[in-house]
């Protein structure tokens, strides 16, 4: 009987099934993004088109949501807090967390807290407060909550962790576009774009695109030379302040 | 005009990078300093992380200390054995300045740290200077007279053992002294970027009475060196000297170390003295301030 179900369903999809799910396709104007010697940010343009079964968006029901987050590479990080101790300020309390995302960046069509609930917000790490960051264990929760708030506003003031609501724009419930800046001072790796379609809550269908950003040319020479051979980089940069500093000095003297 | 930076990781203008280098170069050519003093906390300011703002300094300061070198050679300026000792205990520092480095970097106190030497030693020779070079204008001016001054070194120097003699310098002491005075700068170089000549000048003048004539040519030569392996060490343990920034830098620098040479001439050396710890004074207040005051980011995010 369900063999039989599968067989048919194309054709059962033509007469609107209530709950058969759209698609999504997704894609992204940029699968990989160079870093070189002008780079100051790029511009993400995020685009796609939501599939209905039938070919037909289906009328009276509830509008659809999309919301498409960036990622980039998770690292581990200690994020200290400063307190005023004999008249200065110092680092005092520290906490480390081993997997918070080096860049998030979240655009949807309406608010996230009015498309999911919190609970489906942390499941698919939806919204710069429902991020998984993988503190040490140990730690008191109201503790905890401020370093996070603490980590987030760094972050969110330096353009690494940016949450747009409105950012995307639905033409005629089919297609959809969310455009993203990612700043100059972002770290290298590979970054997610994940869109999410969402209805009445629920996810209803999601889909994943990878963008690669490196640095190029120059500049991937230089970070490499100063990674692999440490003592002729070093050696290349005394030799460029002397020589430099040598060439000054013999065109001051014969000025 | 912007410039990616690829050790710093973030975008800088180019421009404002090569100005800062020259302005800084302008004092140093005036003043005869290298200027590491003033590069770091600016760089810092403009936002370009500490660690890659001290090392990649570190290098402007050899391409501005060079042509000074050079320049005394030529007039017998420099007390080579005495350079040699001071260089090799600015080594042995340099070493023990990384590993404090890692240290103080694994504790989280290293930016408060940088901080709180600059302003102690900021505030220590400002204050000096200016106390100095007014009574000199008075001097000149004929309204004092001016306190005869025998040139001799400290008593601790001569209580060291194993004499020997540094005939530039006019000197019968233990090379430990020396030793000493270059290991203490060492650190300074790697944890702050600087020259030290800051801290030489003055030491070699009362500490050890070295003939002054050779204080400012044998200064700048162990500055040259000291900063030249200070880089080496800090691309090898740190990574953070970024290459692109240094250049931009030593444009700025060695350029403006020119210009500033030319107009120190004009002015007389007291005033210039009085205007360098008025602004090595502000300099320090302005760190003081940000160490005092309510910072901005209570938070800090560090790499692990």
């Amino acid at each position: 009987m369900r063999a039989a179900l599968a067989v048919l369903a194309p054709l059962l999809m033509a007469q609107s099934v209530p709950d058969a799910k759209p698609e999504l396709v997704p894609d992204v104007s940029q699968r990989n993004i160079e870093i070189a010697y002008s780079f100051t940010g790029a511009e993400l343009l995020l685009f796609g088109a939501i599939l209905y079964p039938g070919g037909r968006r289906p009328a009276g029901q509830a509008p659809t949501d999309i919301v498409v987050v960036v990622k980039g590479p998770t690292q581990s990080i200690l994020v200290r807090q400063k307190e005023k101790i004999a008249g200065i300020w110092v680092n005092a309390k520290s906490q480390r967390y081993s997997s918070a995302p080096s860049f998030y960046a979240l655009a949807s069509s309406r608010p996230i807290e009015r498309i999911v609930d919190e609970r489906t917000r942390a499941i698919y790490e939806l919204g710069l407060g429902s991020l998984q960051l993988s503190p040490g264990a140990g730690t008191l929760s109201d503790v905890q909550e401020r370093f996070q708030q603490g980590l987030v506003d760094l972050k969110r003031r330096s353009g690494l962790y940016v949450e747009a609501p409105h950012a995307v724009e639905i033409t005629d419930g089919v297609l959809y576009r969310a455009r993203l800046t990612i700043p100059a001072r972002v770290p290298v790796g590979r970054f997610s774009a994940e869109t999410f379609l969402i209805r009445d809550g629920r996810v209803l269908a999601a889909a994943v695109r990878d963008i690669d950003i490196r640095k190029s040319g120059f500049e991937r020479f230089v970070a490499r030379a100063a990674d692999r051979s440490a003592i002729l980089y070093g050696l290349t940069a005394v030799a460029l302040s002397i020589a430099l500093g040598y060439a000054a000095g013999m065109v001051a003297r014969r000025m | 005009m912007d410039l990616y930076l690829p050790i710093a990781n973030l975008s800088v203008n180019a421009l404002v990078i090569v100005l800062l280098g020259g302005g800084v170069g302008l004092l140093s050519g005036m003043f005869g300093v290298g200027g590491g003093f003033l590069t770091t906390p600016l760089l810092i300011i403009y936002g370009i992380p500490p660690t890659v703002a001290a090392a990649s300094s570190a290098s402007q300061v050899t391409g501005a200390s060079v042509s000074g070198v050079f320049a005394h050679f030529h007039r017998g300026g420099v007390d080579v054995k005495m350079g040699g000792v001071l260089v090799a205990g600015g080594v042995l520092g340099s070493f023990a300045g990384a590993w404090i480095f890692r240290l103080l970097q694994r504790s989280g106190q290293i930016d408060t740290v940088i901080g709180v030497i600059y302003v102690l030693m900021l505030g220590f020779i400002g204050f000096t200077m200016a106390r100095e070079s007014i009574v000199a204008i008075g001097v000149s001016r004929g309204g004092l007279k001016p306190r005869p001054r025998k040139r001799r070194h400290h008593p601790l120097v001569a209580a060291l053992p194993l004499r020997t003699r540094f005939y530039a310098s006019g000197l019968y002491i233990s090379p430990l002294a020396p030793l000493l005075l270059g290991f203490g700068t060492g650190i300074l170089t790697i944890l702050l970027g600087i020259g030290g000549g800051f801290i030489l000048v003055p030491a070699m003048i009362y500490l050890l009475g070295m003939a002054t004539s050779v204080v400012v040519g044998t200064s700048l030569f162990q500055t040259l060196f000291v900063t030249a392996i200070a880089t080496m060490v800090h691309a090898t343990t740190t990574k953070a000297v970024d290459i692109v920034l240094a250049a931009l830098l030593l444009v700025g620098s060695v350029t403006g170390a020119q210009l500033g040479a030319r107009f120190a001439t004009k002015v007389k050396p007291e005033y210039l003295r009085l205007a360098l710890a008025i602004m090595v004074l502000l300099v320090g207040l302005r760190i003081l301030l940000g160490l005092v005051w309510r910072p901005e980011d209570i938070f800090s995010v560090e790499l692990t």
